[in-house]
Formats: C-alpha cells, structure tokens, sequence
C-alpha cells in the first residue's frame, strides 16, 4: 500500500479479468453482484454478454475479457459482476474478481507507454504499481461503447 | 423559463399551465353556446377564462396577448350583457378568436415572433361585427393596459379601470348623477388572523366619499357562547362617491378571499336580488351556528369552518338563475382564475404531479407486480398446501396487487377531451381552408386512456381528420346535389371496448370511391392491372405507401404524408386501424387501442435456451407442422400451407441467432403472425409457456437497438425476457425492407 500521509487522489476498485489485474475509478463503481444468468441479445456484438434484471431496470452485462481481446475463460458461479456508471448509464461489467480498493495519488499514475497495435491499450487510462503489481486504470468511457453503431 | 432558479420563470410557467385550462374551459363553453345553449352562466365561463387570461398576462407583461384579450372579453361582454346576441358567423369568429388566443398564449411562452397581422385581422372583424361600440374602447384600452405590464397584482380588476360606460351596461342611472354603492363587509377570522385591521379598509372607503358605516352586530351571540378569536361582525356601507367599482374593490384587495365583500350599485336592480339573496341566506345560516351551545362548543374553529359551507351551499343554486349578474359581484372570490374552471366543471378538485412521479410509481408498481411473481414462484415451489395460510395470504396479496396496478395506471389515464378539442380546431380550420361547411361531432369525450397514448394520437388523428374534410366530405354543391345537408358532419368518437380503446373518425360524405382508387393504385404499379379485389381490398389500399387520391395536391391533406403514414403510428402504438365505406353514406376509419403502453398481453414461448414473449394482438393462430405442411421455396427458404394459403415460414431461432436451422420442421410448433393489412408469416418456435400480462420495460437506450425487439420484461424468476416485434424480423429476416418501404 502506498503511504498513508500522502494526500490520496483517487480511489481505485481492482479487479482480475483472465488473470490481469485492472482497476476502475471506485466512483464510477455503483455496485457489484454476483453472477446471474443473462439473456443475450440477438445482433449484439459478441463481447455483450446480454441483459439482467437489476432490480427492475435491465441492465447490459459486457464481458470483459472479451472486449479487452483477452483469453475468455468459462463463466462460473463465481464471477462477478461490476456495475458500473458512466454519465447516469448503467453497464455490467462481468469479471473474474474483484481483490481490493487502494487509494493512490494521482501522481502515482504513469501513462501507458505508446505500443499502438496492442488493440485493447486504448481503454486503459493509466498503470500504477501497487505491491510491486502492475495494475491497469481502465477509461470506463472508452470501454463502454457510447453509440448504437459501436454496439451493433 | 428554462431557468429553474428563477422564481418568475416557475409562476410564469404556473400562469401558462392555468392558461390551458382556462382555454379548455372556454372551448367547452363556445361548443356549448355554439349548440345553441343560452344559459348565461355558459358565456360568462368564457368571459372569465378570457379575462383570467387578460389579467395574468398583464401581471407578466405580454402586451400583444393582454390586448388582444382584452378586445375579445370586451365582445363577449356585449353578448353577456345581451347586448348583442351571436349568430352563426359570429360564434365562428369567436372560435377563431379563441384559436389565435390559444396560438398567442403558446407564442408568448415560446417567446416566438408575435402574428400581429392575425391579431389585427381578428379585431377589425370583431369591430365589424360589434359596430362603433368597440372603437372609442380601443383608445382607452390602449391607455390603460401600457401601465398594466408592469402590475404585478394578478387580482388587479382590469376590466374596471376601463369608464363605467362599458362594464355597468345595465346601469339606467344617467352619468351625471354621482353614483351611489351599497358595500357589504364581512371580514373572516383568517382576515383577523393575517393582521388586518378592518378600520384602516373603512377609513379608506370613507376617503373616497360620503360613506355611511354601519356595523351589524346580529351575527354576535351572548356573551357565554362568544369565542373570543372568532369573527362575528360585519358592516354596511352606503358610498356615495364618483368612483367605479374597481376602485372601490381595490381597497378590499389585501383582504381578497378572507371576508365576505359584495359591491352592489344603486340602481343596477337586475342584480340586487342576486346579490341580497346569498348574503341573507349566509348570515342567517351563520347566526343560527353560535346559539345553540350545547352543540357546538366553544371552539372558535367550529363557526368559522362552517360559516363558508353556507354560502357556497346557497350561492349554488342562486348561480345559474343569476340573470345577467355577474357572479363576480356576488360572491367572495377566493381565485378568480379557479373559480372560472371550477364553475365549469363543478367541484372537483384536482391536483397537480409532476409526470416524473406518476413514472416512479408505475415503474415501482410494476417491481410489486414482479416480486409478486417471484414470491409466488417461489413459495409454489417450497411444496406448500394451496390452503395454507401463505398461499391465502399470496392470494389475497395478488388481489391487491392488481388493484394497485389498475388504480395507478388510471392515474396515468386521462380523457381524450384535450385531444378531441384541438381535433374541433383542425376541422374549423381545414374546413375554411377548402370553403366547406364542416360540423365536428364528438361522441365519449370522457373516455380515458392512457397519456402517452394521447399525446402520440394527435399527429395521426389531425391527418385523419384533415383527409375526412378535404377528401371525405363533398364539396357543398355536391351534397346539395346528392339531397344531402349542405353542412358536413364529421364525427369523432372514443369508447371502451373488451379493454381496448377505440376511436372512431368517420364523415357523412360520398364514400371511397373504389374505382377511382383501383385506378390510381393500378397506375402506380400497386396492384397488377388484371387483379381482382374485395371491396375491402380496395378500402385498404388507401393504407398502401406512396398512395393518395387527391388528383391535385392540396394544402391540407397533400403534405407528403398518406394513410401509410397514419397506420405506421397506430402501429407503433400497439394499435390497429381498419376502414368501412358505404357509397354515398361517408368513410368511418376504426383505430383500436390498447389502454395503457404499460403493460401487455403476451404469449411467452420458448426458443432454444430462452424465454420470449411475443404480443398477443399479432398472433392469430398456434399449430403444429405436419410432414406435408412444410414445402421448401428455394434451400433455405420455406412456406407453409395453412389452410391453402402459402404463408413464408422462419425460425426464430435462427432469425435471433440462438442456434442453428434445423434439418426438419416436422413436427415444430408455429405462432401464425398477421400483419395489420392481413399478410401473413409463421414462425417457428420451440415450446408454448404461458399466456400472461407482462409489464413492459422500454429498452429506450440506444445501447440496447436490436432488429426484432420491442422491448423486455421481467419473468417470475427475476430473469428478463425480450418482447418480440414479429414484423420487424421477418422484414429484417425477408431481406424484402418493408418497414423501409413503410417510411418512405
């Protein structure tokens, strides 16, 4: 953990998805559940897991493994689901994990080299090194696909 | 107005939403004085909309709307006054005048450019109409209404600062003589409650002229039955003073709707036993209340709570027997502005939600009715006795549940009244637009249904509306020559049927004519020349994109838009349009509606892995596919015989991308789909469940726009289910763009 005096900028929610720690911004985290079984949508593009019912509202689940191109892994009772917010839009997140909350500064951020044709290093904001771990800031607005045509 | 944090913009919106209902209840009172009813009290209820209007405009400044309002009351005043009695061409006028109040009312909130030319247009007519009176008005009012922008008194008597000349008609007193007013003043306890100090009103009265104050002490009982906060005095002034009656009023304005306050001039006897007869009821009624203590104790609350209930009780009947007396005069006025709507439509008091919280609650009442489903679900499965007490208790849980849902979605419910008033508009607009002579009957006013289903009816039923006049209804020589009225009638009507809704648009006129239509759709390659059709086939061409039997384009129907058009929106509404026409008898177009966007009747099916629900309204059949039924058209693509009938067959499976074709249909179940014109298509699915009510849950988002996918809805289980548009995937999976071709 980083030190305790130094002024925290941000919290960040860290997770695993196919074995690779990410994070998310724990203030656009609104919360997470457990795995429920989704129903697809039809013509959805294939990282969309499909919808579920959060509580009463239907919520699309992305998988995130997928949307990241990272090895897809089998879908068990113990992933879990982040719910996360990006401008009062709702999104499910479907990773492995879910392993802490850490507060870094923002100082600590480092930008994420330029290695351009790794296709998903767009969507990671930022890397930070907690206990000698590298872990990805995810850019949840890059991640989520703002418009119908990127979904379909 | 944008601005929420402007306390103005909110009154100012307030102001606009009254103006609605002040122009509804005018509406309704021009319609009824249009049918000949000579009830006073009709015309006064659209001179106190008019000046409610006036008065509130004046407080925000609208010039152009306080102006044109006031000319408008100043007509109608005559006709309230019996000065002059409406014929046929004036009430037209009058509507017109009503229309462009209403387009001046939208204008200003808008804060759009101002039709000064149609205001001008509109008055002379109304000079015209009304002769030399309203000219001399004209500088006055002129004179008058510049300071009046800036007022910010709402209940500021504008039609009083005008010279008596106009407001006391009645008034056989010649204008020299010094008038001479009998005040009666009887302040409530909440007048005393708020802090004012009825000799400061009677010191100003005495200021104005020669006042005779006398206190009437009959109201006061003994002194053991006396409450000392309650009011029991009131006064009698004789005014003897060169004033109007508004001046006299303004006195009384902070002290407006806590005392009982009647102004009656001398002289003006056609409304002295008005005004006489409710205050003596009252007060009598009032004086009876202290003396018998042994009823009412000695809580001040008691007489004064009651004191209102008599005055009202005796007011109403004196109202409409009240001859051309103003009611205002007479009675206390709590709220002008209410009071106008209030007249109308009797005492029914009504509240104003905002329609986010009327969503929160039908959104939550649809969570109830899901947990409902789920609990049941689940304690089926817990294997309890159907007579234990949970499974009674669930029942009687159940019972209540769909109460609240009905009582909810009748919140949401409105009557198509607004709707049908604006129709009455486009029918005296469109009907002047082609020199028709046009009447609009509506039949069910009252019926309700569901809000949003109002307010996305008003496109398609102005272009139905527009196309009975213009194409419906024979030009007059043509009725004359037919032995029919010369006036159209066009009738619009809404009523409930097996829980649908169904509206009705139909004209007296000369019928489709068919061979006209078979002759335009064969010329543009509708139909083939050689086809043979039903009567009906042809009516429901009218229906076919890229039709329209007006030979010239004409300024009302012809803007681009047909019936295809029309029947798209039903369409979408969850509704059906059909169409009957007798020759020589007129065209009646039939929309069926379900009540409420909300909730839907639905069959839920399964297909591969998944539940679907599939609307009820479009499946007309189930069966199961025999080794015969099945002929395949080309690899890939299969019909169906139903009953001799070739029927292009699909699976749903494959058309959703669940799984993939299968070798055989044989044995397969198939929902039959028709389509609002009566084509066909037969889908193939795996399992019937259920036939059920789902609460529907928009996929509005954009994320979510899938082909094929109306929307969702939640199971008992807690999953969710995709609702299904048939249509759209067969055209999505017929490659053939009919919907495409439905929108161009």
């Amino acid at each position: 953990m980083s030190d305790p005096n130094q002024a925290t900028d941000l919290e960040l929610l860290t997770f695993k998805v196919a074995d690779q720690e990410y994070s998310l911004d724990i203030m656009s985290v609104r919360e997470i559940r457990g795995w429920t079984r989704t129903t697809p949508m039809p013509h959805s593009p294939d990282y969309m897991r499909g919808v579920i019912n959060l509580r009463g509202t239907v919520l699309p689940v992305m998988d995130l493994a997928r949307r990241l191109s990272l090895p897809c892994q089998e879908i068990s009772e113990r992933n879990v689901i982040i719910v996360a917010n990006l401008g009062g839009t709702l999104t499910g997140l479907l990773v492995d994990a879910v392993s802490d909350i850490v507060a870094v500064s923002e100082s600590d951020l480092q930008p994420p080299p330029e290695m351009s044709p790794e296709p998903h290093m767009s969507v990671v904001r930022a890397l930070t090194l907690i206990d000698d771990r590298m872990i990805r800031v995810l850019d949840l607005a890059a991640v989520v696909p703002a418009t119908a045509d990127e979904a379909a | 107005m944008s601005d929420a944090n402007d306390p103005m913009a909110e009154i100012r919106a307030s102001f606009f939403i009254e103006c609605e209902e002040l122009m509804e209840a005018m509406q309704d009172g021009l319609t009824t004085l249009d049918e000949g009813d000579d009830d006073p009290e009709t015309i006064n209820v659209v001179f106190r909309a008019v000046h409610s209007i006036k008065g509130g405009a004046g407080a925000f400044g609208l010039e152009a709307l306080v102006r044109f309002a006031h000319r408008y009351e100043t007509a109608l005043d005559d006709v309230r006054s019996n000065k002059f009695t409406p014929d046929a061409d004036a009430m037209r006028l009058f509507f017109s005048c009503a229309d462009h109040l209403s387009d001046l009312i939208r204008v200003c909130r808008d804060d759009d450019a101002i039709p000064d030319d149609r205001s001008a247009e509109l008055l002379a007519q109304l000079d015209t109409l009304l002769g030399g009176a309203a000219e001399e008005e004209e500088e006055v009012s002129a004179d008058d209404f510049e300071p009046m922008g800036v007022s910010i008194s709402l209940d500021l008597d504008g039609l009083g600062d005008l010279p008596p000349l106009d407001f006391d008609v009645d008034d056989a007193a010649p204008m020299d003589e010094t008038p001479c007013y009998h005040i009666r003043f009887k302040p409530e306890q909440e007048m005393f409650e708020t802090g004012n100090e009825p000799q400061m009103l009677l010191r100003n009265l005495a200021a104005l002229g020669e006042a005779t104050i006398e206190c009437d002490l009959r109201d006061l009982p003994p002194l053991e039955a006396l409450a000392a906060e309650t009011s029991y005095l009131s006064w009698d002034i004789t005014l003897i003073a060169d004033v109007d009656e508004a001046e006299i009023r303004e006195i009384f304005e902070f002290v407006d709707g806590l005392c009982e306050l009647s102004v009656r001039r001398a002289g003006s006897d056609t409304d002295a036993p008005a005004v006489t007869a409710p205050i003596e009821t009252s007060s009598d009624g009032f004086a009876d209340l202290p003396e018998p203590p042994a009823t009412v104790p000695d809580d001040p609350d008691v007489p004064v709570a009651a004191a209102p209930a008599p005055v009202a009780a005796a007011l109403a009947p004196s109202a409409p027997s009240a001859a051309p007396a103003p009611e205002e005069k007479t009675a206390r006025k709590p709220a002008p502005a209410k009071a106008a709507g209030a007249a109308a439509n009797g005492p029914k008091s009504v509240v104003r939600v905002d329609l986010e919280r009327i969503e929160r609650l039908v959104n939550l009442v649809g969570e109830l009715v899901i947990n409902q489903a789920m609990l049941s679900q689940s304690l089926e499965q817990a294997g309890l006795s159907p007579h234990s007490d949970a499974m009674n208790g669930l029942e009687e849980f159940q019972r209540l549940t769909r109460d609240i849902q009905d009582s909810v979605m009748m919140i949401r419910a409105q009557p198509v009244k607004s709707l049908f008033q604006r129709m009455s508009r486009i029918v005296r607009e469109s009907s002047a637009g082609v020199g028709k002579n046009v009447r609009l009957v509506t039949v069910g006013e009252g019926t309700e249904v569901d809000k949003t289903v109002i307010e996305r009816l008003a496109d398609p039923l102005t272009h139905m509306i527009r196309n009975a006049v213009d194409h419906g209804l024979e030009s007059t020589e043509d009725r004359r020559a037919a032995g029919k009225s010369a006036e159209g009638i066009v009738t619009l009507s809404a009523a409930h049927r097996s829980g649908r809704v169904i509206i009705e648009v139909s004209d007296d006129g000369a019928g489709i004519n068919r061979k006209r239509v078979l002759e335009i759709a064969t010329n543009k390659g509708l139909v083939p020349a050689d086809a043979s059709l039903t009567d009906s086939d042809i009516d429901n061409l009218l229906f076919a994109p890229g039709f329209s039997t007006a030979s010239e384009v004409s300024d009302l129907s012809g803007r681009g838009v047909g019936m295809d058009v029309v029947k798209t929106a039903i369409q979408s509404l969850g509704g059906r349009i059909t169409i009957t026409s007798e020759a020589g008898k007129g065209t009646k177009f039939s929309i069926s509606l379900p009540l409420t966007l909300a909730v839907l009747d639905g069959m839920v099916v399964n297909v591969a892995d998944e539940t679907l629900v599939v609307p009820l309204n479009v499946v007309v059949e189930t069966l199961s596919l025999g080794a015969a039924d099945v002929e395949m058209l080309r690899p890939g693509k299969y019909i169906v015989r139903v009953r001799g009938e070739f029927v292009p067959l699909f699976d749903l499976g494959v058309e959703l991308g669940y799984r993939e074709a299968r070798d055989s249909y044989v044995g397969a179940i198939v929902l039959l789909i028709a389509y609002e014109d009566g084509a066909r298509a037969a889908l193939i699915i795996d399992g019937i469940q259920d036939q059920r009510q789902v609460v529907i849950k928009g996929l509005d988002d954009s994320f979510f726009r899938a082909p094929g996918i109306a929307a969702a809805t939640i199971l008992g289980d807690g999953q969710i289910a995709l609702i299904l548009d048939p249509a759209d995937i067969i055209a999505e999976a017929s490659g053939a763009s009919r919907t495409e071709a439905l929108s161009a």
